[in-house]
């Protein structure tokens, strides 16, 4: 739906009262297009010291045909207005150097250009070698997510933390964060951790791989199939009969097949797998996306609406994907992905059902990803904040008016943000990206 | 206690079944159920016989009929001491009513009854909605002129609206229709099959009229001596031209030719033991050998609304040591074309029948041939409570002619509900 408000803030009048009441100012942000570059503008590359990270970093800007300089070059003096600022900190041994991000950052961060990326790289701290490198990186997240609520027009701030030996694995998480792809996903930390190394073509980096939508009819659901059908996947989209239409305009849009089914049938597994089996000879990737609301206080929570919530976004995906991995219809080197919700880490009033399942789906990552490591198969969850869809357009329009603004861009996020989070985690370039956690949403005061 | 009884179908009757607010339009439950009854009385010889007991049913029922069926032996030819009662199933009531009356008969409680039932969509119950009903009522219970007045004065214009009993479940306030499209899209059944079945329903039961089938199994009523429901020119051609009614979209795939349509009849079926049926002159048709009846949670979406023949079945088959194919003819009801379909799709699918029904290997395919032989629901139209008594009674009569074999019965109904029987001779 549109956010008129947004609207207002761009016509001139608009632009006059938000100046001088000090009124939110959202900048439209841009989203990827296909065929455009990962990132259309000069890049500013730092770093404490000349780690093997840095030249991973600076091959992959290289290759992305980013212009880049590194801050040595003396760029922050210049009028180059930077498309994005990326960092690396993984140098940094101790506290003493953290100094260095002040040194980069602060003659240059006025400079960031608009919908702006920045981009800190450290060391992932529990693998740190010594306790004064672990206090050093660990403090990265204070410094990333205050700078992400300092940024102005739609920029965004972002911490990835590598293992040692794992700077062959930063490709897509990269060049998901410096392009507009990663639109939404603000304030946020991610850890890769070491893998096969996995060649994609970014321009369908999910070619020859079969994709489970579940609740792909509609909504958020219908950007992820849509998506993932973009990077190249063949999707099996699921919704129930309920949905039949608007699932066939989705999947006729996009080739790959419809399997109309209720994801809480007792035998919704053993469905799935067979339809991927007989149709498609198994899966690569799924996306647990089908979810509802049932909204009530605990006090007058009746048990079925506690239940179904429960059912539909928790064991549904918890029995799929067990029957999936026991079945062998999930191949090796596949990527499972839960969507989980800003109200399963913060917590919501009137959303008891509601948060334990989504809370349950992190639950689900991090029980699942030791334990598929050895299969090479990567679980992660993506967790929105407040996207515009049909369902939170039924919101109030006073709580939903402060659900949009109350995040560091300003705005509610488009259904594309989330799906375009669940590419980067499926792409199997991502190889290293396991036990994640990602919220889409802003960097929402929500939990944060 | 002794070895149970066999129960014999001795034999059967029903008036044909009209479409709605067509012939049968003026008769109330009452006056087609005794049409049945009495046309069962004639041709058996039964006039003033006491039987054991006469059960029948209604789905649609006026609150005045709250003894209907005592009142219809009252009023029929059999004798005023046969003891009755009225009993409700939905769909199931007519087979349920056969069922419950041949388990007396093999408890050794009875030695003959009757069970039937009746349904008229024209002559349709209308209620007075709930607030102008309390506020008679109050009206009644008021004592003075001025107390009556001021209750008469809380009337309000909408409450004159009348309450019309809708098709639709209570509890999802969805249509039987709109929750067989769900089946259908669930299940995948197509439209093409869908009109390949009510085509074969048509021709069957236009064939079984042609070869004098019916000629003892119906009394002509108020100038019908067919269903009036049946086409037998009709052609998949005209079929796949009709407009879908239930679900949405180019997914929908339920037309009126492939879903029953209302209709008004009534069905009455004799059972008895062998030796009365001897001592009366008449010979058993069949024998009602096994039964069962089964319920799907529809409600939270975890079973389809028509479904539960697809869980009746197998149970009675384990008990009955039988296999889905060890039968040569199946009667299964046509609420819906989609619903016999997914019902048979369902039954050959490997996960359905492990997952959900926990059985080792699917009850497998059946053999079409063998399949509502002489026509269904689909043409014959579909009274809710009278259906029971026409399939007990066709069946009975086809298994006698073929010289024995089996039949299997299988009937869905609204909340959920399956009944299913076997028929053996």
């Amino acid at each position: 739906m549109t956010d008129r408000y947004q609207t207002f803030t761009r016509t001139p009048l608009g632009q006059t009262l938000v100046k001088n009441l000090g009124l939110p100012d959202p900048t439209p942000l841009p989203r990827w297009t296909e065929g455009a570059p990962v990132i259309d503008g000069p890049v500013v590359f730092g770093s404490i010291g000349e780690t093997d990270t840095g030249k991973a970093i600076q091959a992959l800007l290289r290759d992305i045909g980013a212009s880049f300089s590194t801050a040595a070059e003396g760029v922050a003096s210049s009028e180059l207005r930077p498309k994005a600022l990326v960092f690396d900190a993984t140098g940094a041994a101790s506290t003493a150097e953290l100094s260095s991000l002040q040194r980069f950052f602060s003659p240059v961060i006025r400079q960031l250009g608009a919908a702006g990326r920045v981009i800190v790289v450290g060391r992932t701290p529990e693998l740190a070698a010594t306790p004064e490198q672990q206090i050093a990186q660990r403090a990265l997240e204070g410094f990333t997510r205050s700078l992400g609520k300092e940024v102005k027009r739609g920029a965004t701030v972002n911490l990835v933390y590598v293992a040692p030996d794992a700077q062959d694995q930063l490709d897509s998480t990269l060049r998901f964060f410096l392009s507009p792809k990663s639109a939404y996903v603000d304030g946020q930390v991610t850890r890769i951790g070491t893998g096969p190394l996995v060649a994609t073509d970014p321009s369908a980096p999910l070619a020859g791989k079969v994709a489970l939508v579940t609740g792909a009819a509609r909504g958020i659901g219908a950007a992820i199939a849509k998506t993932l059908a973009r990077d190249g996947a063949t999707v099996i989209g699921v919704d129930v009969p309920q949905n039949a239409n608007d699932l066939r305009k989705v999947i006729s849009a996009i080739g790959g097949s419809e399997l109309l089914l209720d994801v809480t049938a007792i035998d919704a597994p053993q469905r799935i797998a067979a339809h991927a089996e007989e149709h498609h000879g198994g899966l690569d990737i799924v996306v647990h996306n089908a979810g509802i609301t049932r909204d009530k206080r605990l006090a007058n929570m009746r048990t079925d609406t506690w239940d179904a919530v429960l059912d539909v976004n928790l064991r549904a995906p918890e029995r799929i994907t067990a029957h999936l991995l026991e079945s062998g219809t999930l191949h090796d080197g596949g990527s499972v992905i839960g969507v989980s919700s800003i109200a399963g880490i913060a917590g919501n009033n009137g959303q008891t059902n509601y948060a334990t399942s989504k809370a349950g789906v992190i639950g689900l990552v991090q029980a699942y990803a030791p334990k598929l490591a050895e299969r090479q198969i990567r679980i992660n969850a993506v967790a929105p904040g407040f996207i515009e869809t049909e369902m939170t357009a039924r919101v109030p329009f006073a709580i939903r008016e402060v659900g949009r603004r109350i995040n560091s861009l300003q705005q509610g996020g488009q259904p594309v943000d989330v799906a375009e989070t669940i590419a980067w985690f499926a792409d199997p370039a991502s190889a290293g990206v396991t036990g994640n956690v990602v919220r889409v949403c802003g960097q929402s005061m929500l939990g944060a | 206690m002794t070895e149970p009884r066999k129960v014999a179908v001795v034999a059967g009757n029903r008036i044909p079944f009209a479409r709605q607010d067509k012939n049968y339009r003026h008769a109330s439950n009452s006056d087609m159920l005794t049409a049945a009854l009495n046309g069962l009385v004639d041709r058996t010889g039964l006039g003033g016989e006491e039987l054991g007991e006469v059960v029948a049913g209604a789905v649609l029922k006026h609150a005045r009929d709250w003894n209907m069926v005592r009142e219809v032996v009252l009023g029929s030819k059999l004798a005023a001491t046969t003891p009755a009662y009225d009993l409700q199933q939905a769909c199931g009531t007519g087979l349920e009513a056969a069922i419950l009356v041949g388990n007396k008969i093999a408890l050794g409680q009875i030695e003959a009854g009757v069970a039937g039932g009746v349904d008229s969509a024209s002559d349709a119950p209308i209620a007075v909605n709930d607030k102008l009903r309390t506020i008679l009522l109050d009206l009644n219970r008021a004592k003075s002129f001025q107390d009556r007045l001021k209750v008469l004065a809380r009337v309000r214009p909408k409450d004159v609206v009348p309450e019309i009993p809708r098709n639709a479940e209570p509890r999802t306030r969805k249509s039987m229709g709109e929750h067989a499209a769900l089946t259908a899209l669930e299940w995948g059944v197509t439209r093409e099959a869908q009109d390949e079945l009510a085509y074969r329903s048509h021709m069957n039961l236009a064939a079984s009229y042609d070869r004098g089938f019916h000629d003892d199994l119906i009394t002509p009523y108020l100038g019908l001596d067919k269903d009036q429901n049946l086409r037998p020119d009709t052609t998949i051609e005209k079929l796949a031209k009709l407009k879908t009614v239930y679900g949405k979209g180019e997914t929908a795939t339920m037309t009126a030719g492939n879903s029953t349509p209302l209709t008004d009849g009534a069905s009455a079926v004799l059972l008895s033991t062998d030796e009365w049926a001897a001592e009366h002159g008449l010979r058993p048709l069949a024998y009602l050998t096994h039964a069962q009846t089964a319920a799907v949670d529809y409600v939270k979406g975890a079973e389809g609304l028509l479904m539960a023949p697809a869980y009746a079945v197998p149970k009675m088959l384990a008990r009955a040591g039988l296999t889905l194919q060890d039968f040569d003819y199946y009667e299964i009801h046509e609420a819906f074309a989609s619903q016999v379909l997914a019902t048979l799709k369902a039954w050959e699918d490997p996960i359905f029948c492990k997952e959900r029904l926990g059985l080792d290997a699917p009850l497998g395919e059946i053999d079409r041939a063998k399949l509502n032989v002489n026509g269904s629901s689909l043409a014959a139209g579909h009274p809710f409570a009278a259906t029971g008594g026409r399939i007990v009674a066709a069946l009975a009569k086809q298994l006698d002619e073929n010289g024995g074999g089996r039949g299997l019965i299988s009937i869905c109904a609204a909340g959920g509900q399956g009944v299913v029987a076997i028929l053996e001779k």
